[in-house]
């Protein structure tokens, strides 16, 4: 198990800067998982770590150790890849045993450690069979075997869900989890998709145009974001952000409902919310409309469980509320997110 | 908005004969197919009949009217010259030593050529160049290169002082060097080919499988024959067996050389077929023994339609 301290890491390509002055630190046995856009230097910064991308400035450590100029197979790192890059040349076993046998352990113990590895991802069926005649899900788990089977202090895995299809990435996903709490490894996770971010981080770092816009854990970066952009990006669909004349003022579309839902009165501001349009998506209910008399110009969604039962029809104008601790303000100018105001009494 | 037929615009109810073509995909294609067949038809089905009629056939350039049937003669008249066992040797020992020398050459070509470096699309051109110029030509350059007076080899190296006063080398008039040249100038013709074939094949190879061998421990040799080679594998083969397709019915090289000298030491088959068939006249017997190739070839061309499949699988 390892440590991993990055220093002002930075990665130009030419004029790029792909990674731009990162500093962070991973814990022992923690699930950190680098969130951002395509193109944010999630998987850049990844690689680095990997050893396989050298940083332009910076240092990495490992274990406390500097491993900067280390190549990938001295720094004791298994890596999983969104493709899976299993060799498609050579059978599960041989596959799984590739890295063991790079390595040089002794050729006696190779057999029943992948044996081992592969009843951890219940693939000991597959083994005689090549990646071309195995499932998507069934390859992801070789490329897990192979990743574990020589017992690595770290691992990285840049999107290995992103190639399951819908139903089994949620299965995937809680295995994974269920898989990395049981054998402890540290582990950084790259994903574009906060679900999988949330669901499976216990820290979450958020990225954007090769800087960290915020770490924290899930719950932190999704009810305090750091800035617009992180409020953005986290939450499907995402928290409303409204242009006011002197701040930015945002609140998640789960917390505004209906004035007569909330369970008490205190501390709740209410608003009178127009329903331009319904959305009936089975579990919830997605509403489009304005603030009626506060922001006229700015379209607010919210989202109702189907577990409210308050009948809502377009057009109709109703009394909504949200309480004043979800209420988030960011600056105008930087998007950075400032004090919490009496924003409302103004109005 | 629903759209019904009435808004769509009217067809033109002439197109015209062309229009009408395009439009039947049964006529369009056999029609698109038509030059391919004929060139195939033409040019490889009928002279293929013909060598096989002529091969049993007592044929000459001066026979007139119909040839009579002659069964297995020219066959048994080919092993029984003298010429002929010396012409095989020789075409298997062309064929293999210059696709030996190809497929390591191209390897280390092609390696090299998936790096980046300043000044790599020259590189690429020069290697290329073997390729694109006419082989008559270039084998007339070499022709030059390897003469007996004027060899810019010989005077080059005696400038330099790495033949001695008295090494002078008849590069196509010496037995063991006539066959070398031959095979050189053979192996400068067919690299750029084979190049090309294997740089597709290892640029085939998806990043992320190198990174995971990277990753998974592999040292610099390990990566190469573990990983590399067996996945460029069924395509480095491809190459193989187009070269040696290559090699066993390609004349030019050693017709404008040597001509099959001296003494017979560079006469392969299809030279051997060319002298007798054409120059001497004798169609049947020339025909035989340029048949004596086919079952090799046939059996190469199958093996490149297999492993171009297996190629496409992985």
């Amino acid at each position: 198990m390892a440590t991993v301290t990055i220093r002002n890491l930075e990665k130009r390509f030419g004029d790029v800067r792909a990674v731009d002055g990162i500093d962070l630190s991973v814990e022992e046995r923690e699930f950190l998982v680098l969130l951002g856009p395509s193109g944010c230097g999630k998987t850049t910064l990844l690689r680095m770590i990997a050893g396989l991308e050298r940083q332009t400035r910076g240092d990495i450590l490992i274990g406390g150790q500097v491993v900067n100029d280390l190549p990938p197979r001295a720094r004791k790192i298994a890596m999983v890849f969104q493709s899976y890059a299993l060799y498609p040349h050579m059978t599960v076993r041989d596959n799984i045993a590739f890295p063991l046998k790079a390595q040089g352990v002794e050729k006696a113990s190779i057999p029943e450690r992948v044996e081992r590895a592969a009843a951890m991802f219940g693939i000991e069926l597959f083994l005689n069979r090549k990646p071309r005649e195995l499932s998507g899900g069934e390859r992801q788990r070789v490329a897990l075997a192979r990743a574990v089977v020589r017992e690595p202090t770290l691992f990285l895995l840049d999107e290995p869900l992103s190639n399951l299809d819908a139903k089994l990435r949620t299965l995937a996903r809680d295995e994974l989890k269920q898989f990395q709490r049981r054998i402890g490894t540290t582990t950084i996770y790259v994903t574009h998709d906060q679900i999988e971010a949330m669901g499976l981080g216990d820290r979450i770092v958020v990225m954007c145009g090769g800087k960290v816009r915020q770490v924290g854990s899930p719950q932190e970066v999704y009810d305090n974001p750091a800035d617009t952009f992180v409020a953005g990006f986290l939450g499907s669909p995402p928290m409303n952000l409204l242009r006011g004349d002197d701040c930015t003022v945002g609140f998640r579309p789960e917390r505004f409902l209906p004035l007569a839902v909330h369970e008490s009165r205190e501390e709740l501001v209410p608003l009178w919310f127009r329903v331009n349009r319904v959305e009936d998506l089975g579990s919830d209910r997605l509403l489009y409309g304005t603030l009626h008399d506060t922001f006229p110009n700015e379209r607010v969604i919210v989202n109702l469980p189907f577990t409210v039962h308050f009948p809502v029809v377009a057009g109709g104008v109703y009394e909504f509320a949200i309480k004043e601790k979800d209420i988030k303000f960011f600056d105008k100018a930087t998007g950075r997110r400032t004090e919490p105001r009496r924003f409302w009494a103004k109005r | 908005m629903k759209q019904t037929a009435g808004d769509l615009p009217a067809r033109p109810a002439d197109t015209g004969f062309f229009g009408r073509l395009a439009d039947d995909e049964k006529v369009l294609g056999r029609l698109m197919l038509a030059p391919a067949i004929t060139y195939i038809v033409a040019l490889i089905g009928f002279p293929l009949l013909l060598a096989l009629f002529y091969s049993v056939s007592n044929v000459t350039v001066g026979t007139h009217g119909w040839p009579s049937f002659v069964g297995l003669a020219n066959f048994r008249h080919a092993i029984g010259n003298p010429t002929f066992p010396r012409a095989l040797w020789n075409t298997l020992v062309f064929a293999l030593v210059s696709q030996f020398f190809v497929m390591i050459l191209a390897t280390i070509l092609a390696i090299s050529l998936q790096r980046e470096f300043r000044g790599k699309w020259v590189v690429r051109l020069m290697i290329l160049l073997p390729w694109v110029a006419p082989i008559s030509l270039g084998s007339i350059g070499w022709l030059w290169m390897f003469d007996s007076v004027y060899s810019v080899i010989n005077w080059t190296g005696r400038a330099l002082g790495i033949f001695g006063k008295d090494t002078w080398p008849i590069w196509l008039g010496q037995p063991t060097l006539a066959m070398g040249s031959v095979i050189t100038v053979h192996v400068w013709r067919l690299l750029p080919l084979a190049t090309v074939i294997l740089l597709g094949g290892l640029s085939g190879i998806p990043k992320d499988i190198h990174d995971a061998a990277q990753m998974d421990g592999a040292g610099v040799l390990r990566h190469h024959f573990q990983i590399t080679v067996p996945l460029v594998r069924p395509i480095a083969l491809v190459a193989l067996l187009f070269g040696t397709v290559y090699a066993f019915t390609d004349m030019i090289v050693i017709y404008v050389l040597t001509r099959g000298g001296p003494y017979e030491t560079t006469q392969v088959l299809s030279t051997l077929a060319f002298f007798t068939g054409i120059d001497g006249g004798d169609l049947g017997g020339g025909a035989a023994i340029a048949l004596f190739l086919f079952p090799v070839l046939a059996a190469c061309a199958v093996l490149i339609l297999r492993f171009a499949r297996q190629a496409e699988v992985t």
